[in-house]
């Protein structure tokens, strides 16, 4: 089952299909507070069915996006549409999203099964259908038995399943998440996103998230918005962002990255060459850009793809640099290698801990080589 | 625990003489045998009765209640919308303005609004009588209940109330089922606050009365210019009861709530 399901996400791409319907659209939206623009003028489109988060620092608008879907703040310009209808002037209680919020904002007042049967009873459903629409949340968020206790009496980590199941308990068309699991510590959070994940693949609901945590974002979601300043810099899956990122900031966002800068030289073949700033010359093999001749451009290169021995490699002429060992930091699955270039930037190189060694092949103050493939890197015109 | 020294204890027990010792011998002489309020005539609960027959005093007592029972309700009602529009509604023009205006009344003399609302009244045109008591004790007591409840919205999270807008609930449910509950405590102990303040207030209900409107503490006063009797002392008496049960009665509500939510999370 679990296998089947994983066959089915791998061909769920409904973003590269030119037929596929819409199910969210944000059409140039902006939204400003007096002079600043907290959205920017951002089209967006989100597919049914697609977990899809918002990524970015604290103030880049990725809450205030959520939350004019969710209703609580208007568009100063542009239109959302939900499946087609446009959403404005449609107040939060008549629209089919539903949100669970940051501070889980659980009502004190009530026990957890009152909080659950909450938006229930807004719709007036039969008491014996809230009844077992109550157990059965309970049951997905594996909290039977806590019905009658109230949210004070819960710890941390029992909250959350509750403002899940209440947000998920009248079966909304968009779960809306906010930083939901910010609260928790990391090794609950890491088990929580996978259950997060199971939950949006059981149920087939559309979900978004808002964080600030790009590992959160690259484990759950489908496809991920890199914003900053209120635009949307980047939207792709979490490979295409780790892998080819756009942007200096969308690399420099996700994960570790060493950026080279230089100026475009001319190139043979598919290669783009690059006088580097850094003393050394630099070659990237991939990417469709060809930014003219004399422009600047950058290169970033991943740690885990820098090669790091103590031999020259075989072409020392491309993509190739002396260092000295500066820090090396041990994090038991592997190793990280700050190596300090004679032109004093200090690149990262990570080395996987495959074997069970002590002893270390590579030392602090080592003169090394570091050096990767042609298309190790990725060029950037930003 | 610490033993109190000399100086502590005799602190406490000044402090507290000076507090209670007043209101001790005013509940003693009201079961005093004689006429004379000073000399002490031997147990009795004659003016007890004699209170209970005089329909004056206790005219002015229903009055009282009327009035206290009114203003404290409207009072909660203005004061909590007020608080709520300060708080929530944190950017309109002019919010310091009116927050400094909301709590302009606490300090501002009593002889001042008094003299302030008689004027209006006449000026406008409203016969003085019950509805003038309680329209000047609303706007007396408002700006309490509004500091009370505003003090408790500063800590209230707003995504509560945006959460069950979010699961359904109309603006005003979402209010009544959620924001309401939660700063219930804050919003009763207003009430309470202004109910006690329109109980003992005399210098507004004065200025601001009519014939057929005479609260208690004005008849009391009145009285008492003609002669301190023991009637007055028993009329007292039962007032400090009233007060000392309510009071009582406020803090078991809150213990018990205290101790249920402590329960622990077994």
């Amino acid at each position: 089952m679990k296998h089947v399901l994983g066959a089915v996400r791998r061909s769920f791409q409904p973003w590269n299909d030119p037929g596929a319907k819409p199910f969210i659209e944000f059409r140039g939206v902006s939204k400003r507070f007096g002079s600043f623009a907290a959205v920017d003028g951002q089209t967006l489109t989100i597919y049914e069915r697609e977990f899809f988060a918002l990524l970015g620092p604290s103030g880049c608008g990725k809450t205030t996006l959520l939350r004019m879907l969710a209703g609580f703040e208007q568009p100063s310009e542009g239109t959302i549409l939900l499946e087609g209808r446009d959403l404005a002037g449609v107040p939060p209680h008549k629209r089919p999203v539903n949100m669970m919020f940051q501070s889980y904002a659980l009502f004190p007042h009530l026990t957890v099964e009152n909080n659950i049967a909450f938006g229930l009873k807004q719709d007036r459903l039969p008491r014996a259908e809230i009844r077992d629409r109550v157990a059965e949340m309970l049951r997905l968020v594996r909290l039977e038995g806590f019905g009658k206790r109230k949210p004070d009496q819960l710890s941390g980590g029992q909250r959350q399943p509750v403002a899940l199941a209440r947000a998920l308990a009248k079966r909304p068309k968009v779960l809306l998440l906010d930083e939901p699991l910010a609260a928790l510590d990391k090794k609950l959070r890491e088990e929580t996103q996978f259950e997060l994940i199971n939950l949006q693949e059981t149920l087939g609901l559309t979900f978004v998230i808002v964080t600030h945590d790009q590992e959160e974002a690259m484990t759950v979601a489908d496809r991920i918005a890199v914003m900053n300043h209120g635009r949307i810099v980047q939207i792709a899956t979490p490979a295409e962002i780790y892998e080819a990122p756009r942007t200096r900031y969308v690399a420099d966002f996700i994960g570790s990255v060493n950026i080279f800068g230089g100026t475009v030289e001319p190139a043979d073949g598919a290669a783009v060459a690059l006088a580097g700033e850094d003393g050394f010359a630099l070659r990237v093999a991939n990417g469709a850009q060809r930014p003219p001749q004399g422009a600047p451009a950058w290169i970033a290169i991943r740690p885990e793809k820098v090669r790091i021995s103590h031999e020259p490699p075989p072409d020392p002429a491309r993509n190739a640099v002396a260092g000295e060992v500066w820090d090396i930091a041990y994090l038991g699955d592997m190793s990280i290698y700050n190596v300090r270039l004679a032109s004093g930037k200090i690149v990262r190189a990570s080395l996987l801990n495959a074997f069970r060694t002590v002893e270390r092949p590579i030392s602090w103050e080592d003169k090394v080589w570091l050096s990767w493939a042609d298309d190790a890197g990725v060029l950037l015109a930003e | 625990m610490r033993r109190m020294g000399f100086f502590n204890l005799a602190a406490l027990a000044l402090g507290f003489g000076f507090l209670y010792l007043p209101i001790v011998i005013l509940i003693i002489y009201s079961f005093n045998a004689s006429r004379l309020v000073t000399v002490w005539g031997g147990f009795s609960t004659q003016w007890y009765v004699a209170m209970l027959h005089n329909g004056q005093l206790l005219d002015a007592a229903w009055v009282t209640l009327r009035v206290a029972l009114l203003s404290a309700t409207l009072a909660t009602v203005l004061g909590t919308m007020a608080a709520i529009a300060l708080v929530r509604r944190g950017r309109f023009a002019g919010r310091t303005l009116f927050s400094g205006m909301v709590a302009a009344p606490l300090v501002m003399p009593d002889v001042i609004i008094g003299l302030s609302l008689l004027l209006l009244f006449v000026a406008i045109g409203f016969d003085r009588g019950f509805w003038t008591v309680v329209i000047a004790h609303t706007t007396v007591t408002m700006c309490f209940v509004a500091v009370v409840v505003q003090s408790r919205l500063a800590s209230f999270d707003f995504s509560l109330e945006e959460a069950a807008l979010d699961l359904g609930a109309p603006p005003i449910k979402a209010f009544f089922l959620v924001t309401l509950p939660v700063i219930f405590p804050a919003v009763a102990a207003g009430w309470m606050l202004a109910f006690t303040l329109s109980l003992d207030d005399l210098v507004i209900a004065s200025f601001t009365t009519g014939p057929g409107a005479t609260t208690l503490p004005m008849r009391i006063y009145s009285q008492v210019r003609l002669g301190v009797t023991p009637e007055i002392n028993a009329v007292s008496t039962v007032l400090v009861g009233i007060v000392t049960a309510a009071v009582i009665g406020a803090s078991l509500f809150t213990w018990i709530r205290a101790r249920r939510e402590k329960r622990p999370a077994a």
